[in-house]
């Protein structure tokens, strides 16, 4: 469904982020990205829909080469690309709903936009996601009223409301506890199968991955090192990706029962 | 920061014996090119004049008391131009200011090259000149009245106006705005819910901030005909009215403590 090809990008600055980044991504797989900070995750989900343009290379996405889209071609595609962030990237000064309905602007017109005049069946669905997500009574709070845990929920309804094909997520548990990024990884996993959606997730915490993905591909210095199931992921792997560290802790199987109780 | 060694014994100081002189020079020259100027002065200035001063001035102040206290009748309709003139200006300088604000900010303008710098051109030549020199300019080309006294509050405040606002506009997290575009919005979209939000509470404070500022230098505008309670101070002021002037005075402490108190209520509730 997704495949990269060749994907290059170098920064003015002469860095070279991606070096000729092969992927294929299949629908309704959910690929963990790891590597070290530097190794060009963030800038691969970002050449993907392009906030990031890549030097050379190219991004089909169900057969349509998004590298080759003029600016107009470009925002359709980009409505089928769901985007998760970091620290959430809410616009603050907005309430919940307001929020998820931005995710339909690729949708709807300026002035409809501009008023906030989106159409009933983009409300209902808000309401939907909200619920599902469990925030339904803060769809009138603002943003920064929030906590962490429940600005990454309203980001995951902003994403999923475009009706995406595709999760790009970048680092959705970087700024969270360890229970909420649980619980956030949860539900981006649960989200995925139901809606039978594609997600590339970038990821510090390999753990975390382990326990959440099928497939994991880890990225160093812009190149791909590893490919594979997540138990593949031996010390000697994680070496390759991170340098020399004691990895005998990390590669131990979680167990998920034991976090379900607690 | 100087660091040397006196009898075996490491010796910290804040400054070494060069710098320390240097300065001790510095002071020595600054002290005598005051002392110069002073003289200067003192052999321009008509001291028969400045002795008599505290008499005139105490003259004056016994005239202009009590206030004319009825003379308020005729100060409410200037009154009123003149919240006018301040209120109006504002709101016509804000229009023009915030499409100059988004051509200038680094990060909205279309082009850094050459938009950028005629917005920042703009932004300097409004704020360079004082509202009373557009006021004696707008005079002559638009004649005298409220309307000349509006335009030129109008055109002082854009610089001032579009210069903080595009200073906010540069600290928007970029991260919110960037969000926003990957949903496939239009660019409008984009400056609508990534950016406006977030300066939102700037443009506000700015708003207010500079009625505050147009309704004092509105008072002044009627000085060179421009319209509004300048013009009867001016009046009386040459007609050696003093009581007239005193009450006059009055009145603009309190329109400007009127407005102090609701811009203080209107920053407060935006934050």
């Amino acid at each position: 469904m997704l495949r990269l090809e060749k994907l290059t990008k170098v920064y003015k600055t002469g860095d070279k982020a991606l070096n000729a980044v092969d992927l294929e991504v299949p629908q309704g797989q959910v690929l963990a990205l790891i590597g070290p900070s530097g190794a060009g995750k963030s800038t691969l989900i970002r050449c993907i829909n392009r906030l990031v343009e890549p030097t050379s290379g190219s991004v089909l996405l169900d057969g349509s080469e998004l590298t080759r889209l003029g600016a107009g071609g470009l925002r359709k595609e980009r409505r089928r690309m769901g985007m998760i962030f970091q620290e959430y990237a809410l616009v603050e000064r907005l309430t919940v709903m307001e929020n998820v309905l931005s995710g339909r602007l690729g949708y709807v017109g300026f002035w409809r936009s501009l008023f906030r005049k989106f159409p009933q069946s983009d409300v209902d669905e808000a309401f939907r996601l909200l619920d599902r997500v469990g925030l339904l009574k803060m769809a009138d709070k603002r943003a920064d009223e929030l906590s962490g845990g429940q600005r990454q929920r309203v980001g995951i309804c902003r994403a999923l409301i475009q009706n995406p094909a595709l999760l790009l997520v970048d680092e959705p548990t970087a700024s969270l506890d360890p229970k909420t990024s649980r619980q956030i990884m949860r539900l981006i996993t649960e989200l995925c199968a139901e809606r039978k959606l594609a997600a590339i997730v970038n990821i510090h915490d390999v753990a975390l991955a382990q326990m959440f993905v099928s497939r994991v591909v880890g990225l160093e210095k812009g190149v791909v090192v590893f490919d594979g199931a997540p138990d593949d992921l031996t010390p000697e792997v994680l070496t390759r990706i991170y340098g020399e560290e004691d990895w005998a802790e990390t590669v131990q199987p979680v167990d998920e029962d034991e976090e379900a109780a607690g | 920061m100087a660091v040397s060694t006196k009898n075996g014994q490491k010796v910290w100081q804040r400054r070494d014996r060069n710098s320390q002189l240097k300065i001790w020079a510095m002071w020595l020259i600054g002290t005598a090119i005051f002392m110069w100027s002073w003289t200067q002065i003192s052999a321009a200035t008509t001291w028969s004049f400045f002795w008599d001063a505290p008499r005139i001035a105490a003259d004056i102040g016994g005239r202009a008391v009590p206030p004319r206290w009825a003379y308020i009748e005729k100060l409410w309709e200037p009154l009123w131009d003149t919240l006018n003139i301040a209120t109006l200006g504002t709101i016509l300088a804000l229009i023009m200011a915030v499409p100059v604000a988004f051509l200038a900010a680094r990060n909205t303008t279309p082009s850094a090259l050459f938009v950028r710098p005629i917005a920042l051109f703009i932004i300097v030549s409004t704020r360079s000149i004082n509202s009373l020199i557009w006021a004696l300019l707008l005079v002559k080309i638009l004649g005298p009245g409220i309307f000349a006294g509006l335009v030129a509050i109008a055109i002082r405040s854009i610089g001032f106006c579009a210069k903080l606002l595009y200073e906010a506009i540069e600290e928007i997290d970029e991260k919110q705005v960037e969000a926003v575009r990957a949903t496939g919005a239009r660019p409008w979209q984009v400056m609508v819910y990534g950016i406006v939000p977030q300066i939102m509470p700037a443009f506000a404070g700015i708003a207010v901030f500079r009625w505050d500022i147009n309704l004092r230098e509105s008072t002044v505008l009627g000085l060179v005909g421009a319209g509004g309670i300048g013009l009867q101070l001016q009046g009386s002021l040459n007609t050696l009215a003093w009581p007239q002037v005193s009450l006059i005075l009055i009145v603009i402490l309190v329109a400007v403590l009127v407005s102090e108190w609701v811009s203080a209520k209107v920053r407060g509730a935006i934050i």
